[in-house]
């Protein structure tokens, strides 16, 4: 079958990297990828639109091109470079994705449509249940940010669902997707050499690796294999669990507990000064942390994950470089100490 | 069951039950002298019979561990070896020296699969679901870690989440619990909440309303036995004679307890009284055979809870009747 996928989101590495793989499918015969900025990496033999996803012109690119394949990667949680600020990207993922459905709603080519969603749509809150399924209702809806972006998105998403139910929708709810090459504010944060956390919690956290995520959005975008069904919400995350103050002795950075209050204004005070992107949904997420089940990715999606949680973060660990206190010296001195401790002790007995 | 039906509570002859309570103490005649002699030690302690050496060599491959992150957690944050390592080295003393807990019925907790222990609540700190806590791990053969449902107001404060996760403690919903319950693991619940933990010192040992009994549901749903525990001696380690409730709405707690030490003498008042614990699980109630739309019926919830319920209650009766002195 001749299948022509539209992606959107290209210029953002994940994106690129999505691009260059998928035209290697045999079943895919010309990938589109459209993003407001031109990519700085190269993406393949894939042609590049130059077109806003806020605009109706994407409308006609869809109808002209004969798309039928929409994969929706440009749903981001902090502007691209240093251009725009938070309206910038919040009108991308809201307006943006109400424009896209709206025209594949009037493409009758269209067949399937995947939406690269986060689990941050379940919040972050101590009164929530330890983990969420993909019907979960949140406790507490996300006030703001890119948590409400992805909320509305969704409703959007369900809505074009029931519009077009001839339409294969799939939702993809990603963890924190980290990896050698991925830029996100998270892997930003593991990147600072001391890394304030907040005092009196470790939150629990998931990651899914980019190959992961590549070959996950690959399954969702293809027609489902034989005894799987890759149409409606499903999590994914990498098996397993990390608690942040592991995830600081693993890429030996050492925290700095601060008091909450302290944290939340210390990050209203940086992002108005325009230094980092941290929003206060990832505050909450570094306070209560987040896990989500992935039984439905399993069993309905088919997609078992290369990478757990542990190995997604020792891969990205690697990428990183050591930190102050990297977790090899430190067991060298606990196995030196105990080896002075046992030569110290042999003569006396 | 049948023995809670004939204590009695007052309504027989003082000559009856006096003739009736010597018959019942040649009947347990074992468990003074239990209390008299030094235990034996019920559980093999990994650090018990070790030589020096080999406890410094098994601490630094610890220190290893921790410091390099080279430890696991599960889903719910439980780090297993931080709480048979530290956590429960520092609750032991609580249990065994000074509240010097008794524990009965052991054999009532299944070896394998999931139970849900179902408990009274009380002492106006949770001190009783940790020597719960400690109670099942060092009695029970197969070391079983008890997975507590605690209120959310735990999750709140800081410092308390994080230890409370570590330990192997989830927020009390019906998700939380039935995914411990389907894992296997033995789920404990003290379905009274805040009003059985806050209750003034007058209502000691009269069990409060159980909640909407979620809890029944849940194990229905699991297929898992429900154990009725009761635990006695909880009740007096902080005698709480008045709520200070402003305060409380201030602080944004569910109470704010006033006892005879407390706050008067500061945190000094905040050390509770060495009272000696009974715990006694009792026998399970089985749940698998009903059908599965039995979960979903409001009739049979309440009996199955009523059930329990009554069974803590005879049983909390019965071992305050046992009961010698408070303290001893």
């Amino acid at each position: 079958m001749g299948n022509v996928v539209l992606v959107t989101g290209v210029a953002r590495q994940l994106g690129g990297r999505f691009v260059r793989r998928i035209q290697r499918d045999p079943d895919v015969d010309r990938v589109i990828g459209v993003d407001a900025v031109t990519p700085e990496h190269p993406l393949g033999e894939a042609e590049f639109l130059k077109a806003d996803i806020r605009h109706p012109a994407i409308a006609r690119v869809l109808a002209e091109t004969g798309v039928d394949t929409v994969v929706h990667m440009d749903i981001n949680g902090t502007p691209l470079g240093s251009r725009g600020g938070r309206a910038s990207v919040k009108e991308t993922n809201v307006i943006g994705t109400m424009q896209l459905l709206g025209a594949c709603q009037k493409a009758p080519n269209v067949q399937r449509v995947v939406i690269k969603s986060s689990t941050s749509v379940y919040g972050s809150a101590p009164r929530d249940p330890a983990v969420f399924t993909e019907n979960t209702p949140p406790k507490s809806l996300p006030s703001g940010g890119f948590a409400k972006d992805t909320v509305e998105v969704e409703g959007y998403v369900r809505g074009f669902a029931r519009r077009r139910p001839d339409v294969a929708v799939c939702v993809l709810r990603f963890a924190n997707v980290i990896g050698p090459c991925a830029d996100s504010p998270l892997a930003e944060y593991f990147s600072l050499p001391v890394l304030p956390t907040v005092l009196g919690y470790d939150p629990r956290l998931q990651f899914v690796h980019e190959d992961d995520a590549i070959d996950v959005l690959r399954i969702a975008a293809a027609a489902p294999r034989r005894g799987t069904l890759n149409s409606g919400t499903f999590n994914i995350a990498g098996d397993g669990v990390l608690l942040l103050s592991q995830v600081s002795r693993r890429l030996g950075r050492p925290t700095l507990p601060l008091f909450l209050p302290t944290v939340t204004w210390a990050g209203t005070a940086l992002r108005s000064l325009g230094i980092t992107d941290f929003s206060p949904e990832q505050i909450r997420m570094l306070t209560h942390g987040r896990v989500v089940e992935t039984t439905q990715m399993r069993e309905t999606l088919g997609f078992h994950p290369r990478y757990t949680t542990a190995e997604t973060f020792e891969e990205f660990a690697r990428s990183r470089g050591p930190g102050l206190l990297p977790p090899e010296s430190l067991a060298r001195t606990v196995d030196r100490l105990a080896g002075v401790l046992s030569a110290r002790r042999g003569p006396i007995q | 069951m049948a023995d809670a039906k004939v204590i009695p509570f007052g309504e027989e002859p003082r000559a009856r039950r006096k003739a009736r309570r010597s018959a019942r103490g040649t009947a347990l005649a074992p468990v003074p002298e239990a209390r008299t002699e030094p235990e034996p030690p019920p559980a093999p302690r990994p650090a018990g019979g070790r030589t020096l050496d080999e406890r410094i060599a098994g601490g630094l491959a610890f220190l290893r561990r921790r410091i390099t992150g080279d430890y696991e957690v599960d889903d719910f944050g439980y780090d297993k070896e931080l709480t048979d390592q530290v956590l429960m080295s520092l609750l032991r003393p609580l249990h065994d020296k000074y509240f010097r807990v008794e524990v009965k019925g052991m054999e009532n907790i299944p070896a394998e699969g999931g139970a849900l222990i179902v408990a009274n609540h009380s002492g106006t700190l949770p001190l009783d679901g940790l020597m719960l806590q400690v109670a099942v791990h060092d009695n029970h053969p197969a070391q079983r870690h008890l997975r507590l449902l605690a209120a959310d107001l735990v999750f709140v404060l800081p410092v308390m989440n994080e230890l409370a996760r570590k330990a192997g403690h989830t927020l009390a919903c019906a998700e939380d619990a039935q995914r411990l319950l389907e894992r296997g693991e033995i789920v404990g619940v003290m379905p009274e909440g805040f009003k059985g933990i806050g209750k003034p010192f007058a209502d000691r040992y009269k069990l409060q309303r159980f909640g909407r009994g979620g809890f029944v549901s849940t194990a229905l749903k699991a297929g898992v036995p429900i154990v009725p525990c009761s635990i006695v001696g909880a009740e007096e380690i902080y005698p709480m004679i008045g709520n200070a409730k402003t305060l409380a709405r201030v602080l944004g707690l569910p109470y704010f307890p006033v006892t005879p030490t407390f706050p008067w003498l500061g945190p000094l008042g905040a050390v509770p009284l060495p009272t000696k614990w009974t715990i006694q699980f009792g026998e399970p109630i089985a749940t698998e055979g009903y059908p599965a739309e039995a979960a979903d019926d409001p009739m049979l919830m309440f009996n199955l809870t009523d059930q329990v319920r009554e069974t803590i209650q005879h049983t909390l009766y019965k071992l305050l009747v046992q009961r010698r002195s408070v303290f001893f």
